[in-house]
């Protein structure tokens, strides 16, 4: 049983500390997540791959309040169906990120606030463990 | 050249289980010919696209074989847009003296579900539930009423108008006006917008004939001038449906873009603009396409919509048929129900929902996935 995450390049893995991967185009140093090797902005092909941090803060949320249609992969139908926010997290790096959030309450979720990187067991894998996917929780500032 | 839309056909939209999306298109076809006075065998070129309902093109296998040059489009919820552009520009070059615009779909019920590598996106997005529309509108919106001191009241506001706007419109989809109590305790879809504030994926055609504008008194008494027709792509920094990540620095919208194109291009500006259908995906669209499109400023759309401005009797009507929230959206035909609407207002044609005061200048906008938005100004 081995875990594994859902797509190479997303975060590093395994960490102690994981921290999402984006990619920087070296000619107009944009950020991109994930990475990608041509940039959108300047159309360049020379990015590498850096680390976008763990920490960042929430731009704009939702929450999704109905099962999907495939290709969302669950084993849960609409009547055990559990909502899950989903937020664009601005990271310092320089990129807004789209994610799950483990908060579906929309009375915990406001515009600036600090959200904290978390790696989840998703959906099964072929090798009888788990993908490991991102997603980010409410960070508690005391 | 200048260019005229003599014949307008619209089949209704809403569910026609009988009908498949193709045959809804030839109803549409022979509708617009026998407004324009004009044979499917006098058409020289025709474009169009669907969604879910089989390439445009087939609609040589419903009229008849005629040899005509017919270009199938596709781009997303601004197919008609498009296609309407591709049929000004050909008639505009005076390459034909015609054209057919053509859009028809037949979606199945429920939200779309896109795959990712349509969009050149992988697998992971869409396995973990990031790939829904209804998501970015909730999240755009979201940020918008932050932004811009906007309240669930104008969301709210939106919808009411539409349904009652639908409610007179006979050929609409959703007839039934809702309070704005209803909307309110609608079901949350994505925050904040509730079921009654979105469209629904739907059937339903619209055909245009096109001719230049100096010929158009040979097909009618009633010609309506499409004075500009605008299609732009998103810019680097837009914030768009389907994106994993976007720039901290953002750019204008499409709309933004496009709509500055369609004013230049027809030499007015949007105090001179009369009446205007505004994508309305869901409530939230139509508030940001308002200042988008420049008919207010970005935050005063609260006040607008309070004071009932564009509501069929208010200083600026907005989507008077009802919009894609009571006609839903077959997506190759929704851009040019909006331009079917403001022909009908422009002509005087609009019966109980018909706008006050003769009005002689309208405008369409048309969005779509990931990024397009289309523009027409009109006038009579």
């Amino acid at each position: 049983m081995s875990d594994s995450p859902i797509h190479a390049n997303l975060f590093t893995w395994p960490a102690e500390h994981p921290s999402l991967l984006g990619g920087l185009c070296g000619h107009c140093g944009e950020v991109s997540f994930p990475a990608q090797s041509s940039c959108r902005h300047c159309s360049g092909t020379g990015s590498s791959v850096i680390e976008l941090g763990d920490r960042g803060t929430l731009w704009s949320w939702t929450v999704q309040n109905f099962l999907p249609k495939p290709p969302y992969v669950t084993d849960q139908t609409a009547a055990t169906f559990k909502p899950y926010g989903v937020g664009y997290v601005e990271m310092p790096a320089g990129v807004r990120v789209e994610s799950r959030l483990l908060t579906s309450d929309p009375k915990k979720l406001h515009i600036g606030m600090p959200m904290q990187l978390v790696i989840e067991r998703f959906s099964r894998n072929d090798q009888g463990g788990h993908n490991l996917s991102f997603a980010f929780d409410c960070l508690e500032v005391n | 050249m200048d260019v005229a839309i003599v014949g307008i056909g619209l089949h209704p939209f809403g569910r026609t289980p009988s009908m498949s999306g193709l045959q809804q298109g030839a109803a549409a076809t022979r509708a617009a010919l026998a407004d324009a006075g004009v044979d499917w065998s006098d058409i020289e070129c025709g474009y169009g696209g669907s969604q879910d309902a089989g390439n445009a093109d087939a609609i040589v296998n419903e009229m008849g074989l005629s040899g005509l040059q017919f270009t199938h489009i596709f781009n997303g919820c601004a197919t008609g847009g498009s296609s309407l552009h591709a049929a000004y520009t050909a008639v505009k070059s005076g390459e034909y003296r015609n054209a057919l615009v053509l859009g028809f779909d037949k979606h199945a019920p429920g939200a779309f579900n896109a795959s990712p590598a349509d969009w050149g996106i992988d697998d992971w997005y869409g396995e973990i539930g990031l790939m829904l529309t209804t998501q970015y509108f909730g999240m755009k919106i979201q940020r918008y009423m932050h932004d811009h001191n906007i309240s669930e009241k104008a969301l709210v506001a939106v919808a009411e108008k539409a349904f009652h706007n639908g409610s007179i419109n006979p050929t609409a989809w959703r007839r039934q006006a809702l309070s704005s109590e209803d909307i309110m305790a609608s079901t949350m879809i994505s925050h904040p917008l509730r079921k009654y504030m979105f469209c629904s994926p739907a059937e339903g055609a619209v055909a245009l004939i096109l001719c230049s504008a100096t010929e158009a008194k040979r097909y009618t008494t009633q010609p309506i001038f499409l004075n500009a027709a605008a299609v732009r792509t998103r810019h680097y920094g837009s914030f768009e449906v389907f994106s994993p990540s976007q720039p901290i620095k953002q750019a204008d919208s499409p709309t933004v873009i496009a709509s500055q194109a369609a004013y230049q291009q027809a030499g007015i500006g949007p105090a001179d603009i009369d009446i205007a259908q505004l994508q309305d995906t869901e409530s939230g669209a139509e508030i940001i396409h308002m200042a988008e499109n420049g008919f207010c400023e970005h935050g005063e759309q609260e006040q607008w919509l309070r004071a009932g401005h564009t509501q069929i009797g208010g200083k600026f009507p907005v989507n008077t048929d009802g919009g894609c929230l009571a006609n839903g959206e077959p997506v190759g035909a929704s851009g040019l129900r909006q331009v079917h609407e403001i022909c009908v207002q422009l002509r005087q044609q609009g019966g109980a929902r018909q706008v006050p005061g003769n009005p002689e200048t309208g405008y369409t906008h048309v969005y779509g996935a990931p990024g397009i938005s289309g523009v027409t100004i009109l006038s009579r």
